[in-house]
């Protein structure tokens, strides 16, 4: 049976590689972000590609009230009905020193927004029986940095609440895939310094699609910073807080 | 965050250039930039893609299909013709046209107006209707028969971004290509058949070590669509790191360049290839550009008309004596079927060779593209890494009506690029 995929941030390089790859297996997507324009020229692509559907929808975090048609629309279709979350912001953190109530936009974006439009969604798949929430977190959640951390608590936070969705959409037939990705390489991270290992998109797209298939709970992306991170999260606080990485 | 540091090469990686990049991912982004040349992957060998003075933004990530109708695809500049090739050879479409590489873009194959194996449908931009520019931040929208048209295939990127194209398709009887591929022992008989074969696709490998009496000799394929299905694709290589400065010896050239001849059997052979494998052989080694090391190399390609090919035998044998040659020589017929002013092709035969960049080998390409201008043929722009202004002027006898096209559609200059400026393409 064929499979909707609702695609919330599809305006990221990282959401249009996922988009791509979903369209190749002939699901339908919905493109959720706010540059309709753009939307609308991946929409397009997405069809030409496979997707039996693709249309675009206006999705603000930040705006509640274009969560309800999308809710609508997703009720609408036929089928399984699956999310991807890929929005997010991370102003840099000395703008947030200069500026700390841009914390409530980050939290919003990278969290709260996207938590409480899948809490809207989390009946509708209940009651079909099945479906795949995939939530983009990042390494960044894993542990407060001195560089981000109100991103990284973002993201902490909404690892949480994936791993709780988890616990309760497992019951229903559903599951949730929690990514974290390492350094890939978008407009996000096109001119930031010290980047390294860098990954394309295609290449996450590919490995969240597999973690899908595997119903993999969490993965990281590329696979190794699994094994970066496993460090980093061993690291006593005592040494860790003098470090600056 | 829109402009990155870097320094970038071309893909035959003799020369770089250090400058600003910016890579749009969206539309919007693309037309927030200030005017700056545009490119794509950098298929192209020299200073084409490269921008030492200012900046270069980078087309990669405009890379959707827009729509495809009636045979007609409309694409962003930076879709891969590899990618349409992928997408749309199993319905049964394919561009008319396309190069010898799938990493190649719709707006550099645009911006090159490259040529394929398929001579007689002239080159890719006699197959684009409509032609949607970027300049300055403005949308323009250009289509055949207008000055801008013109000038802006084969125009180097000179009139603005090219940002999206709608392309004639071609429809294509067949799952996969049969290749007839038979020796040929020389240069005479390598012409002669290179003349008479009526193969829809025709190239030929030509060894350019080879000399005497076996002067000339190489491979010949002549290929056409087949309703087979392909043998199963293998899976790419890649080359890891720079290879070290013996791997493409002259000993090893000519050991490598008789065994690749003696592949095919005396008698010829006929095999079914995948569309990719045909059209895009080498694509199936990622970065094998750094089999060439560190210093890179250098394309010498050149077309000569007909009445004049003794030239490119006399080339060919310069070449053979010189021991400068790689394995990789292509020799193909080309039609005068093209759409820009400043398009390579002309009726005759084109020669492409390459050489690990060194001192001899550029004084060798400098005495091909002598012979070349005497020949009355041209040297092909997205090869080019070493030209000088005079010879190219005597070659592309359209480049000042270009030049004034140009000028209307960039009045400041500002999408110069280096292979622009060391060739003086833009001066009135």
């Amino acid at each position: 049976m064929s499979e909707t995929w609702l695609i919330l941030g599809a305006t990221s390089s990282m959401a249009r590689a996922f988009i791509r790859s979903v369209a190749e297996r002939g699901d339908a997507v919905i493109l959720a972000g706010r540059d309709m324009v753009d939307m609308a020229a991946s929409a397009t692509d997405a069809k030409l590609r496979g997707a039996s559907d693709a249309f675009a929808m206006r999705f603000d975090a930040r705006d509640p009230e274009t969560f309800g048609p999308l809710i609508e629309a997703m009720e609408g279709r036929e089928g399984m009905l699956s999310a991807a979350v890929f929005v997010g912001s991370m102003p840099a953190q000395s703008a947030i020193d200069a500026d700390p109530s841009l914390i409530d936009g980050t939290i919003i974006d990278s969290f709260t927004g996207p938590a409480r439009l899948l809490q809207m969604l989390a009946p509708l798949m209940e009651a079909r029986g099945g479906g795949t929430v995939v939530g983009v977190g990042s390494v960044a959640g894993d542990r407060g940095r001195v560089g981000n951390y109100v991103y990284g608590a973002a993201k902490a936070g909404f690892h949480t609440y994936l791993s709780g969705l988890r616990n309760r959409l497992t019951r229903a037939g559903g599951h949730v895939v929690t990514v974290k990705p390492g350094f890939v390489d978008t407009a996000m991270t096109w001119n930031v310094e010290g980047m390294f290992l860098v990954a394309q998109p295609e290449k996450v797209a590919t490995d969240i699609l597999r973690a899908v298939d595997k119903k993999k709970n969490v993965i990281y992306t590329p696979g190794f910073w699994w094994a970066i991170m496993t460090v980093i999260r061993l690291v006593p606080e005592p040494i860790f807080k003098k470090l600056s990485i | 965050m829109s402009w990155r540091p870097d320094t970038y090469t071309g893909w035959g990686r003799a020369l770089s250039a250090t400058g600003e990049i910016a890579r749009p991912e969206r539309l919007s982004a693309l037309e927030a930039l200030e005017a700056a040349p545009a490119c794509g992957r950098r298929r192209s060998y020299g200073d084409a893609c490269l921008n030492g003075e200012g900046r270069m933004v980078d087309m990669s990530r405009l890379d959707r299909v827009l729509s495809f109708e009636d045979g007609v695809l409309h694409a962003e500049a930076g879709l891969r013709l590899g990618e349409i090739m992928r997408l749309f050879a199993p319905r049964g479409w394919m561009p008319t046209v396309v190069p010898g590489t799938g990493y190649a873009t719709v707006g550099g194959a645009i911006a090159m107006d490259v040529h394929g194996k398929n001579h007689t449908e002239g080159t890719f931009g006699c197959h684009v209707e409509e032609i949607t520019l970027t300049q300055n931040g403005k949308r323009m929208v250009t289509t055949p028969g207008s000055d801008l048209f013109g000038a802006t295939v084969g125009g180097l990127g000179q009139t603005g971004i090219i940002t999206s194209a709608k392309i004639r398709m071609t429809s294509l009887e067949g799952r996969s290509m049969y290749v007839h591929e038979r020796r040929m022992e020389n240069w005479d008989e390598f012409i002669a058949e290179l003349a008479s074969s009526e193969a829809p696709y025709v190239v030929g490998w030509i060894d350019a070590t080879a000399r005497g009496s076996a002067l000339g000799r190489g491979v010949l394929e002549e290929a056409r669509p087949v309703d087979k299905n392909p043998p199963p694709v293998k899976g790419t290589k890649s080359v890891p790191v720079d290879a070290p400065g013996f791997a493409l010896s002259k000993p090893v050239v000519r050991v490598f360049n008789a065994a690749y001849f003696r592949r095919v059997p005396s008698i010829g052979r006929k095999v079914t290839r995948s569309f990719g494998d045909f059209f895009f052989p080498l694509d199936r080694v990622q970065d094998w550009n750094k089999l060439y090391g560190k210093k890179g190399f250098h394309q010498f390609q050149c077309v000569v008309p007909d009445n004049n090919t003794p030239a490119l035998r006399d080339m060919l044998e310069l070449i053979a004596g010189s021991g400068l040659a790689s394995p990789l020589a292509v020799l193909k017929r080309l039609s005068d079927r093209s759409a820009g002013m400043m398009s390579f092709p002309m009726e005759g035969l084109t020669l492409a060779v390459d050489f690990p960049a060194s001192k001899a080998a550029e004084a060798l390409i400098a005495r091909l593209e002598d012979m070349t201008l005497d020949a009355g043929g041209r040297i092909y722009l997205a090869k080019d890494a070493l030209s000088a202004a005079a010879t190219i002027d005597a070659m592309y006898p359209n480049r000042a009506a270009w030049t004034a096209e140009a000028a209307k559609a960039d009045p400041d200059g500002a999408l110069e690029t280096d292979l622009t400026r060391r060739l003086e393409l833009r001066r009135t």
